[in-house]
């Protein structure tokens, strides 16, 4: 890919373990993002996903290796970088509209109140929020708190949005919703975002290409994964898609069994040219293994719904 | 509904409580004792408790009439041994909101550095740790050595008694503060003053506030014993005057009117602790 507008370039994070050994929780790892994209990265807890997340936002520093962003190596946290933290990390003594023109007034700060306010209602508008500004965060809902975070990364304008898996504490129908709007927000505003899941079918629905991690310690990155389903998927009819069982089968399948035998079985596993998976286009795909996805892809008995029943 | 009436019955228990121990006391305080006849003079010598068989200890109706004289007349002054009692708890108050104040303010900035820094929360510790369990009135004589003063020596006294609650809270509410709201305030760049005051300050005053109500609880505790041994001025100087007065009524009016101004400026500290506090 060409337009590198993230890219990170072989870090590593260890840290000192007992006995002046250090335990590396990955190192040499590269990726990269476009402008405009949205990935989400899977893999089991301990493998450094939300490592990587915070080397991105600045609040972690990388062993070795360096992060780029825009042509400029980061140093540290930035406004253009937006987080949304998972337990939502709303200040409880501000109301919701305090809570966003705070970041307002952080990233702007010659701005009079009447200008941050404004602002921030615009946000809190996005979001779905109208009405509830004048609320604190304890008088919210798991999802309302969830928004009020959203609104918060949106309002400062962000280059890019970093998601520590965000909607993990909600239930099913709030998450739903609120992915919904997520991507709605991202492609209006043609953010790039970068978003920790352990939900599959979450990264389906909204990434544009998925990171599949391995265990760690000493975890890899050991696939891209490119979403083939079209860029207007709805939620409704996700499953339909001819090629949905297929790309849900293959990170199921690493994470149920590759990510622990990733390593030993792929020795020669180059961590800076990392095999894009494509599936659904065998010719080009660069499978790890021999297991060809298309074919199988035919025994599934959801493939032939779509066709029968339209 | 529930709570009005539970509150109601609540006071009504008290109220029967007061009753059944303000009763009890004027029981046993009554002039049960036999009545000896003997010359005027005499009796004049031996006082009520000798020729009426009053007991020496007052009664609930003494106690009563003699609050009643003080309320009246609080802030009078007869000389240096005879003061309002509106003037010696004046006394009192100012010598602990001076020390207090003091306290407040060199135990937050404190406080708030040793909790921001792993570095000087370590290196203060042993200090902090023997310094703490220091009994107040153990420092009176050196204060009274270096001071030269009396009364500020009290005030120095109230000082170093109350810096150490709130200084120990301070640190531990700034120490604690959830790392997730740090990571707010740093991801959105907010320099480390402002920080301080819109991320750290609102998070730990809930904890800095208890700590300020358990220093002002102590200060109390302290001034009364202070003042007994500075002398002067105070109400603990007013109850051990009585003592040498042999005034046990006023002694007991004394110790109710403690009781009162404790109980006040533990309630002033709960209600700013109240205005704090979040919840989450």
């Amino acid at each position: 890919m060409a337009d590198k507008f993230i890219s990170i370039e072989g870090i590593a994070k260890r840290y000192p373990g007992a006995g002046g050994a250090t335990t590396t929780i990955f190192e040499n790892l590269w990726l990269s993002m476009a402008r405009g994209e949205f990935c989400c990265v899977i893999g089991h807890s301990g493998c450094g996903k939300t490592t990587v997340l915070n080397i991105l936002a600045g609040l972690d520093a990388p062993s070795e290796g360096a992060v780029i962003v825009d042509g400029q190596a980061i140093s540290g946290t930035s406004l253009d970088r937006a987080v949304i933290f998972q337990s939502h990390a709303l200040l409880p003594w501000r109301t919701v509209l305090g809570n966003v023109a705070y970041a307002v007034s952080s990233k702007w700060r010659s701005w009079d109140r009447a200008k941050v306010r404004a602002h921030a209602q615009k946000f809190i508008d996005l979001v779905g929020l109208s009405g509830a500004e004048h609320k604190r965060p304890s008088e919210l809902s798991g999802g309302m708190k969830q928004r009020v975070g959203i609104a918060r990364a949106l309002s400062i304008t962000p280059k890019m949005m970093l998601m520590d898996e965000p909607f993990s504490a909600l239930d099913a129908l709030t998450r739903g919703t609120l992915q919904d709007e997520v991507r709605r927000i991202c492609l209006e505003t043609g953010q790039t975002a970068f978003m920790i899941t352990h939900d599959v079918d979450e990264a389906i629905y909204l990434a544009d290409k998925i990171f599949l991690m391995t265990n760690g310690p000493g975890a890899v990155l050991a696939e891209v994964v490119e979403n083939p389903l079209p860029r207007d998927r709805g939620r409704t009819d996700l499953h339909r898609h001819p090629l949905y069982y297929a790309l849900r089968n293959h990170i199921i399948d690493f994470l149920v069994t590759r990510s622990k035998t990733f390593t030993t079985e792929k020795p020669d596993h180059d961590p800076r040219n990392v095999p894009t998976v494509q599936i659904g286009k065998p010719g080009l795909s660069i499978a790890s293994d021999a297991k060809p996805e298309a074919p199988r892809e035919t025994s599934w008995p959801g493939l032939s719904r779509p066709s029968t029943s339209s | 509904m529930m709570t009005t009436s539970l509150r109601l019955r609540a006071g009504l228990v008290s109220l029967v409580l007061l009753a059944a121990f303000l009763g009890i006391w004027h029981l046993a305080t009554r002039s049960t004792a036999q009545v000896t006849t003997m010359s005027p003079e005499y009796a004049k010598l031996m006082g009520l408790t000798a020729t009426q068989g009053k007991s020496a200890m007052p009664g609930p109706l003494d106690v009563g009439a003699k609050l009643w004289e003080h309320l009246k007349r609080p802030f009078y002054d007869n000389g240096p041994n005879d003061k309002g009692l509106g003037i010696q708890l004046g006394y009192s108050i100012a010598r602990v909101g001076t020390g207090y104040l003091l306290a407040v303010l060199v135990a937050i900035p404190l406080g708030f550095l040793i909790g921001m820094s792993p570095l000087l929360s370590k290196a203060l510790d042993p200090f902090i740790q023997v310094l703490k369990p220091i009994s107040p009135l153990a420092w009176m004589p050196l204060a009274l050595y270096t001071i030269k003063d009396s009364s500020i020596s009290a005030i120095f006294v109230i000082f170093i008694c109350s810096i150490w609650p709130m200084l120990l809270n301070t640190v531990f509410g700034v120490a604690t503060v959830r790392k997730e709201w740090i990571n707010v305030a740093r991801t959105l760049e907010v320099g480390t003053v402002r920080r301080a005051f819109t991320v750290i300050l609102p998070a730990a005053a809930p904890t800095i506030l208890t700590g300020m109500r358990i220093s002002i609880g102590i200060a109390w505790l302290v001034i009364v014993a202070a003042e007994m041994l500075v002398g002067g001025t105070g109400i603990g100087y007013f109850v051990w005057n009585e003592w040498n007065n042999l005034s046990i009524t006023n002694v007991i009016i004394a110790i109710l009117l403690i009781g009162i101004v404790g109980m006040l400026l533990d309630q002033i500290l709960a209600r700013f602790t109240r205005m704090v506090t979040f919840p989450e």
